[in-house]
């Protein structure tokens, strides 16, 4: 099995400085100073990797797009893991803090980038310190600072948390929080590699995607194009969680089989019952049912079986579980997290819950499958943000895959059954 | 009367020198007047607006935003109970049920003695260690009833 990012994720003291670089740790930054930025650019670009954070933009394209000759540039690392399923870049920070600030390091040389922030979500207020330790670390043995390695390149990077708000997690929403503003999501274009932190060229980037980067640059891009699939390269943290035996967080080669990951890393489902859907990548994806189980998990296969990959987190609901509470549940979150900036999102998620609320109670009147359907259209691309589009995800697919678990609420209101 | 005590100060300083734009420091200058406090008050946004020239009704703009700044004060111990939908699955409603009972309140409720406030909270990322709550900063996941009476009885 190929580990890039999990391969000594559980030695012991890996989050400190010595034994880190007993693991080869900071080595890729000798080999990415004696390239010019551009030439790392271009590696990053010849390896394949694309955003792990939900988007799946290719990472090196991103990179080069940064306005030219436009100083000072920022790189914000996007650590607000807040989709629901969704828990790998928590185990990355907590155990190994300097390889976020390796790949940090070779972002930044990259693109000419001199000052760099992690935005925690507040809620990772411990992962905040453990990076302030680290942060402090690598200040002292000289890999951030003024002239790093002698390279005449200088970095600083600092840490900032967030408060509490979903939204945040959406790039442009990170950045007017980080601005000392209301986390709402700014108006694109301008994208903010012209006009992102303080109206300055900004690359805004998961904690997964950086973490690659090492790797990358230390082993070759052709190395990292060779695994996975022709258009999903290397490896992906998937945060296998639901009705699975063995919950956990793993590193799959992208391509390989839903089922796998289900039944051989995650054991299999709970009491061995039967698998009845799944999420393939955080809540803001279709789900989909147990017949495409074996839909192979990279972002091409999973979007053709009409779903995504998202962040990578597999939610595993077995036949125990009516989708409708599900969803409703989802829908709760979603209706909270809306920012309230844009109506259709803001009115939209109201409206759903408290129709999935009036199905939950057996209430049928004014056909409420239909009535979701017609809100979950009219918000379909017409949000302000992709949080709207997330938020009609479960119930388009809900209803698509399993319209009987709508209908058994329904069925039981009319034969009095309901409670 | 708010005033920044001796930690919050230093801690403050060292804020205020990571950004060329100081209207940044706005969020973790209210998390230190939370630490501090316990909830941040009208008088703090005044103070803090008058730290980053910004008017406190900015403040208090910003701060409404973030669900984590609480205006009203919270327990010594604030228990933030997951609901959402790996949790969900791993039967977190019941134990949610069963903490309010063991502490004698509502779910949105502080204990009379103000050391426990227990509030309902969206996904935390520890979703492969489901059902979870935290504490103050601490999470503890896997929880059982059982489990849940051994983290709360060991909480001074």
């Amino acid at each position: 099995m190929t580990q890039i990012l999990f391969k000594n994720i559980n030695l012991e003291g890996l989050a400190t400085l010595p034994v880190y670089e007993g693991q080869g740790g900071y080595r890729s930054l000798e080999i990415a100073f004696k390239k010019q930025p551009e030439e790392v650019v271009e590696m990053v670009k010849a390896s394949g990797l694309r955003g792990r954070g939900g988007a799946g933009f290719p990472a090196g394209l991103k990179w080069s797009f940064l306005a030219k000759d436009v100083f000072p540039r920022y790189l914000c690392c996007n650590a607000d893991e807040s989709e629901p399923g969704t828990c790998k870049d928590r185990e990355l920070l907590l155990k190994n803090p300097h390889l976020l600030i390796e790949g940090m390091i070779l972002c930044s040389y990259a693109c000419r980038i001199q000052t760099g922030y992690i935005y925690f979500r507040g809620e990772f207020y411990d992962l905040a310190q453990i990076m302030e330790k680290a942060l402090d670390e690598a200040r002292r043995k000289g890999y951030l600072g003024k002239n790093i390695m002698g390279s005449g390149f200088d970095l600083d990077i600092h840490t900032h948390l967030g408060a509490g708000a979903y939204i945040c997690g959406e790039e442009s929403a990170l950045l007017n929080s980080l601005e000392g503003r209301r986390g709402e999501p700014r108006m694109k274009p301008p994208f903010p590699a012209v006009e992102g932190l303080y109206a300055k060229p900004t690359v805004i980037n998961n904690v997964e995607t950086l973490c690659c980067v090492p790797w990358i640059i230390s082993e070759g891009p052709e190395k990292y194009a060779a695994i996975g699939t022709e258009k999903s390269k290397g490896t992906k943290l998937v945060s296998v969680s639901g009705h699975v035996k063995k919950p956990g967080n793993y590193e799959v080669v992208l391509g390989t089989p839903t089922r796998e990951i289900i039944y051989d890393l995650a054991g299999g489902i709970r009491d061995d019952n039967k698998l009845k859907a799944f999420i393939p990548g955080g809540s803001s994806v279709p789900m989909l049912p147990a017949e495409l189980v074996d839909t192979p998990y990279d972002y091409e296969a999973l979007q053709a079986a009409g779903s995504m990959l998202g962040s990578g987190a597999l939610i595993v609901i077995d036949h125990t579980m009516n989708v409708v509470e599900a969803t409703h549940r989802l829908m709760s979150f979603y209706m909270h997290e809306s920012c309230g900036k844009c109506t259709p999102c803001r009115e939209g998620t109201r409206w759903l819950w408290q129709i999935l609320s009036r199905i939950m109670k057996g209430q049928s009147e004014g056909d409420p499958i239909s009535k979701l359907n017609d809100i979950c259209d009219n918000m379909s691309f017409k949000c302000f943000c992709p949080l709207g589009d997330a938020a009609i995800a479960p119930v388009v697919s809900g209803i698509k895959h399993f319209r009987a678990d709508y209908e058994e609420f329904l069925q039981n209101a009319a034969t009095g059954a309901a409670g | 009367m708010f005033a920044f005590n001796e930690t919050s100060e230093k801690e403050i300083e060292k804020i205020l020198g990571k950004y060329p734009d100081r209207q940044s420091a706005l969020l973790p200058l209210l998390t230190v007047t939370q630490r501090q406090e316990r909830h941040i008050t009208p008088e703090a946004m005044v103070e803090i607006g008058r730290r980053l020239d910004l008017s406190p009704a900015y403040v208090q703009s910003v701060a409404s935003f973030y669900t984590m700044y609480h205006t009203e004060k919270v327990g010594r111990y604030l228990i933030l109970f997951c609901i959402n939908i790996s949790c969900q699955l791993n039967g977190c409603d019941d134990l949610l049920a069963y903490t309010a009972k063991k502490l004698g309140i509502e779910i949105g409720q502080t204990t009379p003695d103000e050391k426990f406030t227990l509030l309902r909270e969206e996904c935390l990322a520890a979703c492969t260690g489901a059902p979870m709550m935290r504490i103050n900063d601490t999470f503890y996941e896997f929880l059982t009833p059982a489990k849940i009476d051994e983290i709360i009885d060991s909480l001074e």
